[in-house]
């Protein structure tokens, strides 16, 4: 007895080890089986979700890198200082120096003049600060060359600079060298000194004395900031609040948490949207991973039932599938982290950190790996992909076992999909998410209601298409066809559950091209528009390609305007203004600007104030008129009409708005006034470029070569109108190239839809069709009842797809593009692009169809209709 | 008289800095002493942009009211870079404006000292001419009407409110004002001191204020010319005598231990003024200090004489290094001393001892 129960204990024991281990057997072998079975659908799934993850740790890692750098970078120009006080232009008269150095509660002043100085012969500049060695010494002393032993007053001589190594390999120069650089037309020729050994890795940078620098490049009397020591225990939130009034003057007093703020503000929408592309990615990826889990689901159906059957618990099953899922996921995850870390490294080794943006000039940054984004990635990449593998496996584990041995169940098995208030649901949300506004500056909500719209119209696709095609099959002029298009509506308007995948694939593929597709053309025709419109003038001079010291004095500017078959010359000045510490400059620019026609000169929007208002107004507030960029309403809510004061010049002025104008160049906002005014107040006059009108009869080559003859001549650069233009469109088209690359990417998932639900159908209605062939059907038809399923699927699926698109479309250009970059666009439709699209995927998906179907009707009639349990 | 510190770094660094010059740059002329041309008062109270180097140098004893000494240096400089005249900018460094001060007193143990340097420029530093008037931040040195001195030096750890006003002419050194350095005749400067300068005021130590009362001296000289080359340091001694007489004396040290120059003059109570030529003076050391900051070895105790006459220097504390190598990096011994004649005290006066750590290099 006692025996008895042991053995019994025993054996209960033994049965329970072996069903653990034999669970985990069978988990490998159906693990194993099916992707022995289908390879490709597996790797794909992979590459999908190892794209997303690529794209957004790479955009991560390449942010991250050229931020952490760029923030150095600043960190080390103003070394140890508290504070750092500068102008609301990009300088400041110096004698506030003097007036700081008297405050109470300073204890160290180092003053700073910065310039971006002309290189010639290269297309970017070199900066250069202006130091006063004594002061910077206690400060930011990084920033103090090393001189020769001999010559230890060179931190002090007027011909001298010191230069980073980096600097010194870009220009080839080294210690004892001379260099010359650029001051408005005249060349400036420097002894290199010696090196600045401090620098960061990269960073370009130079050092002279600021009273030489003042002088040889012709900033005397200004400075660019002030860094500031404070006095131990003084308040410095109210230092830095009661300085401007203390001083009496309109400065900008800045810690370092600003600048940083500064530059991620410059970069963030720029970034974001980079990441909502990789978000796109992943969303494509847990597509595929849906698809081919639902459709290995469905296909294992009666032996998953079986498993059931033979012990396997629900959990078990669920789990089985979700580790599936799961499993695609984590290798697309960790190729992911590997292809983003390769991409990081080459983009910046080749692009540097803005990718071409402009974002973080100056530096040189390597990518590091960053442990706790490749988590996040991680987690994202395989999350996702359990989630798409959720639906199939919990519909596999709580298949009623009975219904699911048997064959023909398929298309109960996708009914969840079929319930319409969720769709409903996330279509309603999504469009009241369109009227919320942004956050922290980013169009999240946008983003959320691109997603639920999308969302959505996948769920609602069943429905619709049953009764679309149910409507179809019972008003089917009999006349128009045989038994095919019955047969074919009939099965469509029936079993609308088994063709949700494809219709989710070709709706959510269609829809994000065509939403892509609208929005960059609209931006492309708006951008093409614009440079049209400012670019009115026969022939454009600048003195220099960048840099800020290469201005035209003038004397050189009369010389232009006199030269032979100039009929007349309009001249810019371009300077910055600090209207919020947190924010990047704002450009201040002036030119000739026509206050009956602004729109002569700007590409004016519609909300330009009436010349009488406009006068009106300027009367009453003795102010002048200025016209804002789009960006300067989001940002600083200007608006037509509103009165303002702005600190051009030495004192601040009122302006008022005059009218709104696009600018697609300056996200951070800029500003017009009139040539004459900014002179006036200012006492600034040099210009940064010229745009000539040509006289009649007169060429560009011909006023070329006069201009070229001038003594200055040679520093000159030219373009033409349609030049900048073809330059500026390469360049738009290169910075939209990746969204090219995800428009394929969504038409190879909308295929993929087709296949799955193709591939699927064939083994569900191999009997179908045989018995379709038994009574006469021939082989060619069957084909032909396949294609025109997917036809009449990728048709509707396409219809709905353009429908969400347009809307999607829609959020991106009044919604997203507004609130990220602070600029309007008009919509445009490319109706060519979209209607070849759609008919090269209506026809790809009928092949598809036709393809995956093939197999259906290869084997024997006979057999397949005996293939029933 | 010359002293001084940055005499050999400055003169270095000029040298240095000669051949550097772009030729086509406006070099600064540079004055030079003329012998014939002594200077002339009042005008030479002021400073000489034209040549190179140029001091201020007060030092004194001071008496707290419970009675205790205490020593004082307040020292100006001011040199002409060679920075390129034409440039207009405010910030050009033509002139550089250098400031010492220290506060030796013996309950502390070792010298208490500050120093500051800018560019002349801006209102923020200055060597005016005309009349002493020199600035640098909110540490100023300027002769008022009556001929007395106002100085005020708020330092790291003291601060100095002084008044120091002239009780004797100022004492003409050398050839009625202009000092010979070494043999050469362009080895020069134009010097004048105000000795027996009576000195009222406050001295702030530790946040609490007193009010003292002193003697002093004061220094005034410029000069373009540079040492020897072979000159590796130099003592100096400015001494106010308890009889109403005043003694300076200094001696030019080389590198190989041996000496290039040396001079003394007093001046008794009545004007009169005797001179010592070189091979009439002579240091002698009594004591050794070694330095625990710098390793260098001072003679603090030393033995001055002068013809037939001699004085023993008694340091009022060893420790009065003045350490600057994190700013203008002259590393020197500059101390109060007592005088004493055959062990009788006969008065007070500052000893400044340079060039014993390694040469001088600003």
């Amino acid at each position: 007895m006692n025996r008895t129960m042991n053995k019994a204990t025993n054996n209960t024991t033994s049965n329970t080890v072996s069903s653990k281990t034999g669970v985990r057997q069978l988990s490998r072998w159906l693990l194993g089986g099916e992707w022995r079975a289908h390879p490709l659908r597996a790797l794909v799934a992979i590459a999908a979700i190892a794209l997303g993850v690529a794209l957004g740790f790479a955009i991560d890692l390449i942010n991250g890198a050229a931020f952490n750098e760029f923030s150095a970078a600043v960190k080390s120009l103003s070394g140890q200082s508290d504070l750092q006080v500068r102008g609301v232009q990009s300088t400041f008269d110096e004698n506030l120096y003097a007036r700081l150095r008297g405050t109470p509660g300073v204890a160290l002043a180092s003053p700073v003049v910065e310039i971006d100085a002309v290189v010639p012969g290269e297309k970017n500049a070199l900066k250069v600060l202006g130091i006063d060695v004594f002061q910077a010494a206690q400060i930011a002393p990084d920033l103090i060359g090393v001189a020769a032993d001999d010559r230890r007053f060179d931190t002090l001589a007027d011909d001298a600079i010191f230069l980073s190594p980096a600097a010194m390999t870009w220009m080839k120069v080294k210690a004892g060298d001379t260099l010359t650089l650029r001051a408005g037309t005249q060349p400036v020729t420097l002894r290199v000194a010696g090196g600045l050994v401090r620098s960061r890795p990269g960073q370009r940078l130079g050092v002279m004395d600021i009273g030489a620098l003042q002088w040889r490049f012709e900033r005397l009397g200004k400075l660019s900031w002030v860094d500031l020591k404070l006095v131990r225990g003084i308040d410095r939130a109210r230092f830095r609040k009661d300085l401007p009034a203390l001083l009496g003057a309109p400065v900008v007093v800045t810690e370092l948490a600003d600048q940083e703020a500064r530059t991620d503000n410059m970069s963030r929408a720029y970034r974001v949207n980079l990441n909502v592309l990789a978000l796109v990615a992943l969303f494509t990826g847990a597509f595929l991973v849906f698809s081919t889990q639902a459709l290995s689901v469905i296909r294992r159906r009666p032996q998953l039932a079986l498993l059931r059957v033979v012990g396997l618990t629900r959990r078990q099953l669920l789990l089985q599938i979700l580790l599936e899922g799961g499993l695609l996921g984590v290798a697309g995850a960790l190729l992911g982290l590997a292809g983003g870390y390769a991409m990081a490294a080459a983009a910046l080794h080749f692009f540097g950190g803005d990718l071409g943006g402009g974002y973080f000039p100056g530096v040189q940054p390597s990518a590091q790996f960053d442990p706790v984004s490749a988590l996040i990635f991680f987690l994202l990449g395989s999350g996702i992909a359990v989630l798409g593998s959720l639906a199939p496996a919990w519909e596999a584990a709580n298949a009623p076992l009975a219904p699911a041995l048997k064959a023909g169940s398929e298309d109960a098995a996708l009914s969840r999909l079929g319930r319409p208030w969720p769709g409903l649901a996330c279509l309603v949300i999504g469009a009241l998410m369109t009227q919320a506004p942004p956050v922290l500056g980013l169009p999240l909500f946008g983003y959320f209601a691109v997603a639920l719209i999308l969302v959505g119209g996948i769920a609602l696709m069943p429905r619709l298409a049953a009764l679309v095609f149910s409507a179809l099959a019972r008003h089917w002029p009999p006349r128009l066809g045989g038994a095919l298009p019955t047969l074919a509506l009939g099965r469509l308007a029936n079993a609308p559950n088994q063709a949700s995948i494809a219709l989710g694939g070709v709706l959510s593929s269609f829809s994000l091209m065509v939403a892509m597709a609208i929005m960059v053309a609209s931006f492309r025709v708006s951008v093409d528009d614009w440079l049209e419109h400012i670019l009115s003038a026969d022939l454009y001079v600048r003195s220099a390609m960048s840099g800020d010291t290469g201005a035209l004095k003038p004397a050189e500017q009369r010389a232009i305007a006199a030269a032979a078959g100039v009929a007349q010359a309009d001249f810019l000045r371009v300077s910055q203004l600090v209207l919020d510490v947190g924010r990047p400059a704002v450009a201040l620019i002036a030119r000739e600007v026509d206050l009956a026609d602004p729109a002569r000169a700007l590409p004016m929007t519609d909300a330009v104030l009436p010349a009488a208002t406009l006068d009106a107004l300027l009367k009453a507030n003795r102010a002048l008129p200025t016209w804002a960029s789009e960006a300067m309403v989001d940002l600083y809510g200007y608006a037509p009409g509103k009165v303002i004061t702005l600190p051009v010049g030495t004192q601040m002025q009122r302006f008022v708005i005059a009218g709104i104008w696009r600018d697609y160049a300056r996200q951070s906002g800029a500003l017009q006034m009139r040539l004459a005014d900014y002179q006036a107040l200012t006492g600034d006059h040099d210009i940064n470029d010229a745009a000539l009108r040509l006289q009649p009869g007169a060429s560009s080559a011909q006023v070329t070569a006069a201009l070229r003859a001038l003594p200055f001549g040679a520093l000159l650069t030219f373009a033409e109108p349609g030049e900048i233009r073809a330059i500026s469109l390469k360049i738009f088209d290169r910075s939209f190239a990746v969204t090219y690359l995800l428009e394929a990417v969504a038409i190879i998932i909308g295929l993929f839809g087709v296949a799955a639900t193709f591939s699927a159908q064939t083994l569900a209605r191999a009997r179908e069709f045989g018995m379709l062939r038994h009574i006469g059907v021939t082989r060619r038809q069957i084909l032909g009842l396949l294609a025109a399923e997917g036809g009449m699927l990728a048709a509707i699926g396409i219809a709905a797809g353009f429908a969400i698109g347009f809307c999607i479309s829609l959020i991106l250009v009044f919604i997203v593009n507004p609130q990220s970059f602070h600029w309007t666009m008009r919509l445009h439709v490319p109706w060519m692009g979209l209607i070849t699209v759609a008919l090269v995927l209506l026809v790809s998906a009928a092949l598809t169809a036709l393809v995956s179907g093939r197999v259906a009707v290869s084997g024997s009639a006979l057999r397949a209709v005996r293939e029933d349990w | 008289m010359m002293r001084h510190v940055l005499r050999l770094a400055l003169a270095a660094v000029l040298v240095a800095l000669l051949p550097v010059l772009p030729a086509s740059a406006a070099v600064p002329p540079v004055a030079e002493v003329v012998p014939g041309q002594p200077p002339s008062l009042p005008q030479d109270f002021g400073a000489h942009p034209a040549f190179r180097t140029e001091w201020w140098y007060a030092t004194g004893w001071l008496k707290t009211p419970d009675g205790k000494p205490l020593g004082f240096q307040i020292t100006f400089f001011r040199s002409a870079t060679g920075h390129d005249a034409a440039n207009p900018s405010q910030f050009a460094p033509k002139q550089l404006i250098i400031a010492h001060a220290a506060l030796s007193d013996p309950a502390v143990g070792k010298l208490q000292h500050d120093q500051k340097v800018a560019r002349e420029g801006l209102g923020i530093a200055y060597a005016k001419v005309g009349n002493t008037d020199v600035r640098l931040e909110d540490w100023r040195f300027q002769r008022q009407p009556n001929g007395s001195y106002k100085a005020s030096i708020t330092a790291r750890e003291f601060t100095l409110d002084l008044v120091l006003a002239p009780t004797q002419s100022p004492m003409l050194q050398g050839d009625n004002g202009i000092s010979k350095k070494g043999p050469k005749p362009l080895q020069a400067s134009y010097y004048y001191s105000e000795p027996h300068l009576s000195v009222t005021g406050s001295v702030v130590r530790a946040g609490k204020a007193a009010a003292v009362t002193g003697s002093a001296w004061l220094d005034h000289e410029w000069s373009s010319s540079y040492l020897d080359p072979n000159a590796s340091g130099w003592d100096w001694l400015g001494a106010n005598l308890d009889d109403g007489s005043a003694l300076m004396a200094f001696r030019i040290r080389d590198n190989r231990g041996g000496v290039l120059w040396s001079h003394a003059a007093l001046r008794d109570a009545s004007g009169k003024i005797m001179q010592f030529s070189p091979e009439q003076v002579r240091f002698t050391t009594l004591r050794n200090w070694r330095s625990p900051h710098t390793d260098a070895v001072y003679p603090v105790a030393t033995q001055i004489q002068a013809g037939q006459l001699s004085w023993q220097l008694t340091p009022l504390q060893d420790d009065q290094e003045l350490d600057s190598r994190q700013s203008t990096g002259a590393v020197y011994w500059e101390g109060a001393v007592g005088i004493t004649r055959e062990g009788r005290p006969v008065g007070r006066g500052y000893l400044e001892l340079t060039g014993y750590v390694k040469p001088l290099k600003l």
